[in-house]
């Protein structure tokens, strides 16, 4: 970093560096705004995805809450019941500290195993939980999107390793 | 990847403390989260308005990018409809003699039904449109078929009543906002439309698969009466639909599960038309129901 910085510099660079992961996944939220319409669900989770991508980054930098006010504005955003994300979003973490705990050394194949594990749990979750709500559809409806997300995770976890980069790097 | 440091908070009781504090966080937080889930999932009133909110902030940013996607799909349309221009005139001049025969049936059915009906004394419920809307965006990464329009309770539009596009049934709505609302897909598991086959009024029950199909049960036992091609209206019965709207068309019959598929597409249909409920007694709670109804009237036979 340079040594000499304007406040302002200052301030900008620690607005980057603190608020580009919640800026990122409530972008990745409002995907869900597409105007695309289409009558299966085929399309994985953004918001999920870049979430599970910064906590498997950067376990450190997530306070108990993050994931609750991100996943109650992914409800609104999403038509989900409120709770829903709230719920499941804030389990994931905790499910990954225990596992974080437990695994010492971590790798990229393992990060993709402990994502594909959450995105299974997630997905089975989502579909139980409009089950719940009345919508009995088939767990197969739910194959294609959930083939897509644990697909589109390394991807994903890309994008987010050049955002993670580039905010450090300022 | 070496295993993360700031896990383990050393010796530090203060940021022993600090850890365990954001566990107990954590832990409130699922359970404040489930019990919302569970007001939700019980009553689903919950938030009512400020769902409503959120569907008014974020409908207009769907609809302004829904043009640009309806121009560029129709982009595509136009160039192989410019190919396929030929055939498809001589099909359709074809199309179009055989279907003036049919109007001037139809239009003699119709008067017929109409003296019909006058006759039976039978009052059509209003079932003109409250409001004509757009579909502006829908649910595509859960398992729920959720579409929204752009039109909400400044329009009249209100929870329950049946949307339909000129090609057919679309659903009906759950949840509204002011200047937007939410459309529960006929494809949607939790949506049950009553139907009817065209062909020989064989009564049956229209429900969501979730994948954008229709599973249809008839509410006879024995032989499946579906054939492939088979079109099916909704019959009025329950009250929310009304009768004589085209609904889905049979595409696959096997022994006792058939599927159809939906006549009006919502990713390509133009204009949703918001209506009134058929029979307004069918929204009110069953307490208040039969007060003020008066028995309801036996559906005309077809």
């Amino acid at each position: 970093m340079r040594i000499a910085l304007t406040t302002s510099d200052v301030r900008r660079v620690q607005f980057w560096r603190r608020y580009l992961p919640i800026l990122s996944t409530v972008f990745a939220c409002s995907l869900g705004l597409l105007p695309i319409v289409v009558s299966s669900p085929v399309v994985p989770d953004f918001a999920f995805l870049v979430l599970l991508a910064w906590r498997l980054l950067r376990p450190e930098m997530w306070s108990a809450t993050t994931p609750l006010l991100l996943g109650f504005f992914n409800d609104l955003l999403a038509g989900h019941p409120v709770g829903q994300s709230m719920a499941l979003w804030t389990i994931t973490f905790i499910a990954l500290d225990m596992v974080d705990s437990r695994v010492v050394w971590r790798d990229y194949w393992m990060d993709w195993l402990f994502a594909s594990l959450a995105i299974i749990s997630y997905t089975f979750a989502d579909w139980y939980i409009g089950r719940l709500m009345g919508s009995v559809s088939e767990f197969a409806v739910m194959l294609p999107q959930l083939v897509a997300s644990v697909l589109a995770y390394p991807i994903i976890a890309r994008l987010v390793l050049i955002l993670d980069r580039w905010r450090l790097g300022q | 990847m070496a295993p993360p440091k700031t896990r383990r908070p050393g010796f530090s009781r203060r940021a022993q403390y600090g850890l365990f504090f954001g566990y107990v966080v954590a832990v409130g937080g699922v359970l404040l989260a489930l019990l919302l889930l569970f007001l939700a999932v019980s009553d689903r009133l919950g938030f009512t308005g400020l769902r409503g909110a959120a569907l008014d902030l974020t409908a207009p940013v769907s609809a302004g990018g829904r043009s640009a996607v309806r121009f560029v799909t129709g982009g595509g349309e136009l160039v192989t409809g410019y190919f396929g221009a030929a055939a498809r005139n001589r099909e359709l001049t074809r199309q179009l003699s055989a279907i003036q025969h049919r109007l001037i049936e139809a239009r003699a059915i119709e008067l017929e039904n109409r003296q019909l009906k006058r006759m039976l004394k039978l009052n059509s419920a209003a079932t003109d449109a409250i409001t004509t809307a757009r579909v502006v965006s829908s649910s595509f990464d859960s398992s729920r078929r959720l579409a929204t329009i752009d039109a909400g309770r400044r329009k009249g539009v209100e929870v329950g009543q049946p949307v339909r596009a000129p090609e057919g049934l679309i659903g009906r709505i759950i949840e509204t906002g002011l200047f937007a609302s939410r459309v529960l897909l006929v494809t949607d598991g939790a949506n049950n439309v009553p139907v009817r086959l065209v062909r020989d009024g064989t009564p049956a029950l229209a429900t969501g698969r979730g994948d954008g199909t229709i599973e249809l049960k008839p509410l006879e036992v024995g032989k499946n009466p579906f054939k492939r091609g088979d079109i099916l209206v909704t019959s009025g019965v329950g009250g929310i639909y009304p009768p004589g709207v085209p609904v889905a068309i049979v595409v696959s019959v096997n022994r006792d599960d058939t599927v159809a598929r939906p006549l009006a597409d919502p990713s390509r249909i133009d204009f949703a038309i918001v209506q009134n409920i058929y029979e307004p007694a069918a929204n009110q709670p069953l307490v208040t129901a039969p007060a003020q109804a008066p028995p309801p009237a036996v559906e005309a036979p077809q």
